[in-house]
């Protein structure tokens, strides 16, 4: 088992490895003179030239890249052009709004798609199983930021039930404690004695986390439904029938955990895409996470900016695929010896 | 002597059919069929003649719809065993009505440990802790004779042998305060020969040592010899030929009967064949089936009258009845 995980880590090093060399080239490879698009139209000769000394650019691409690779490898991934800021403290500072957002999309996506996909496949055929299904085939072909449009402005203009965008109702002078803002609101209630920040985090994660979920949540559905399907039609499904085991527990357990291998792997690979997704809808919601960071970083032409973000988004993804294979062989007894 | 003991179970005119796409197959149609304490009733019959869906509309598994029981009752200890709710119908599976099935090898759940399986069987039925439920399936393990049982209760179905598997099905089938009725479907198709013989002897045994009668369906001629009071055979959803065990052996009646056993590489009788005989023809199409004699259409002694009607009941003796027209025409060999 161990010695699995360590063969799964060693794998990561090539991958990783990939990813960056595809980011670099991305970027020097793209038309332009980054120097000259930083400085904007009135600068002088000198001055891009000191900046692409700066930056390295008037280096060979290969020395260039031998650089970049050095300083990759020792987890610096360079300063911001736009704030001057370290990148990977820009990252660590806005990483707990995207994990904060992302967790809970994937928990409201697992939790509601599951129920709905077992529910679609006990009562296939029926207008339970179409309505859900059909609900599903929206929910997959709906864009995120559409959905987070259509979100504002029914829950927010019309109804003015629930904020537009943000973490925290601005007016409370909030000072975060671990930046995760419903923990936070959690700690501030016990100390303070008072929910509201609880309340306002939660008011504003709402709409965000059901723009977000959503598509995880279609998915989530029919992989759930066409697994269980699958599965009660085996033997050991009639097993426990015959031997008198309630009809729920049959579900819940005998076939629910025999239907989940395909749903955890669709949970790894929705939550690795969230993040992309992520981009979309933090932009919508105003929300401070890394999405918003890299989407604003494109626009002001921060490359390093860029290249940290991406660089730290693929990272995450493939944290999150290990984590998936880890999983499986706690799902199944025949991954886990052999 | 097992003639004499009361009905456990009693079968009355049973029909049931399933409602597919491409039109209504009359799985099963009119079988009756008793089974008393302590007694071995073996159901015989080709595959989709209708047995396993006999077997399983007593324990309602059989999924419905598109199953549907369209006339009969199931009697078990003085209740129609057809008219229970779910709930109630689940009381009774595990407890009194119990099951094994063909495959031991998709029959258990992979995700879970054998023991894990059949300590619930417990738990459900019988309000133990874990700790009591695991004790009690290590007691099972020992009776069904499964060596080293408290490692075994720990190991999951990919880690047992075929044998071993059905073992621990057996087991699970015991796991019951008062074990009444097993029904075992196949139980040894899917094992090789010597490990068939095991686990029959397993079963034989068991039957002795705690007063239950087993319906056993299988297509084995050689199992029935093994293991049967009395026979039922089966074809295309009719019963066709019900005897004692040695009847059915010495004077079959109905002529699939006899093709059954001619068919027989091992049987003494039929020995001097130089070559296995097999029934001619294939089974007719269930949803297309008229009113007639349904092995009309492969029988060498099938007159006029065979396709009109099916025969009544003709009794030959206390134990021995055939539904044929023409049973008097059919001799041994």
């Amino acid at each position: 088992m161990i010695k699995h995980i360590l063969k799964r880590l060693a794998l990561l090093i090539p991958t990783l490895f990939g990813v960056i060399t595809l980011v670099f080239l991305m970027i020097a490879l793209a038309p332009g003179d980054p120097a000259r698009v930083m400085l904007g139209e009135r600068a002088n000769a000198e001055q891009i030239a000191q900046l692409r000394a700066e930056l390295g650019l008037d280096k060979p691409l290969i020395q260039q890249y031998g650089l970049y690779l050095s300083r990759v490898v020792r987890l610096d991934l360079g300063k911001s052009i736009a704030t001057g800021q370290q990148i990977a403290r820009e990252i660590a500072d806005r990483f707990p709004a995207t994990i904060e957002l992302a967790w809970y999309a994937m928990i409201f996506a697992t939790i509601v798609g599951m129920l709905l996909g077992v529910t679609s496949a006990i009562r296939r055929n029926t207008w339970v199983d179409y309505t859900t299904m059909g609900g599903a085939l929206v929910g997959v072909s709906m864009p995120v930021f559409w959905l987070g449009l259509v979100l504002i402005m029914v829950f927010s203009v019309w109804l003015n039930l629930l904020p537009t965008g943000g973490r925290m109702n601005i007016r409370y002078y909030f000072t975060p404690i671990t930046n995760f803002y419903v923990l936070d609101g959690i700690i501030l209630w016990i100390k303070e004695g008072t929910p509201k920040y609880l309340w306002s985090a939660i008011q504003h994660l709402l709409l965000p986390t059901i723009a977000l979920g959503t598509i995880p949540l279609a998915i989530i559905a029919r992989t759930t439904r066409s697994s269980m399907l699958e599965v009660l039609q085996q033997d050991y499904i009639k097993t426990a029938r015959s031997a008198g085991i309630r009809e729920k527990r049959v579900i819940y357990r005998y076939a629910l955990k025999n239907a989940l291998l395909p749903v955890i792997t669709v949970i790894g690979l929705q939550f690795g895409l969230l993040l992309s997704g992520a981009i979309l809808t933090e932009t919508v919601f105003s929300w401070p996470g890394i999405g918003r960071w890299i989407y604003i970083s494109i626009g002001a032409r921060d490359y390093p900016a860029v290249q940290g973000g991406i660089i730290f988004i693929s990272t995450f993804f493939v944290l999150i695929n290990l984590a998936v294979d880890i999983l499986y062989s706690v799902v199944n007894p025949k991954i886990r010896l052999q | 002597m097992a003639e004499k003991k009361e009905i456990l179970l009693s079968i009355q005119n049973l029909s049931f059919s399933f409602d597919t796409q491409r039109g209504v197959v009359n799985a099963v149609r009119d079988i009756s069929l008793d089974i008393r304490k302590g007694e071995t009733l073996t159901l015989v019959g080709e595959s989709g003649c209708g047995k396993s869906v006999t077997a399983h509309a007593i324990n309602q598994l059989n999924p419905m719809p598109p199953g549907k029981v369209d006339h009969g009752k199931i009697m078990f200890r003085g209740t129609d065993l057809l008219t229970l709710k779910r709930h109630e119908i689940e009381k009774l599976r595990g407890t009194q009505i119990s099951m094994i099935f063909q495959e031991p090898m998709t029959a258990l759940n992979p995700v879970f440990t054998v023991g894990t399986q059949i300590a619930d069987v417990f738990m459900t039925h019988q309000h133990m802790t874990k700790q009591e439920a695991m004790e009690r399936t290590i007691d099972l393990f020992k009776l069904v004779k499964i060596p080293a049982p408290e490692r075994r209760v720990n190991s999951y179905p990919h880690q047992l042998s075929g044998g071993m598997r059905q073992r621990a099905m057996i087991a699970m089938a015991l796991a019951s305060p008062e074990p009444g009725l097993m029904i075992a479907d196949e139980p040894t198709t899917a094992l090789d020969v010597t490990i068939q013989a095991q686990i029959l002897d397993l079963l034989n045994d068991l039957k002795h040592k705690i007063e239950m009668s087993i319906l056993l369906i299988t297509h084995d001629m050689g199992v029935v010899a093994e293991m049967a009071d009395r026979v039922v055979v089966m074809y295309a959803g009719r019963k066709v030929e019900e005897a004692d065990v040695f009847s059915i052996f010495e004077t079959p009646r109905h002529p699939y009967t006899l093709g059954l056993l001619n068919s027989l590489p091992s049987n003494t009788k039929y020995k001097n064949a130089r070559r296995l005989e097999a029934i001619t023809g294939t089974v007719p199409d269930m949803r297309t089936i008229g009113a007639g004699c349904p092995f009309e259409n492969r029988c060498a002694y099938a007159s006029q009258k065979c396709g009109q009607e099916f025969p009544a009941e003709t009794v030959l003796s206390e134990s021995h009845s055939v539904w044929c027209h023409n049973y008097h025409m059919v001799k041994e060999g």
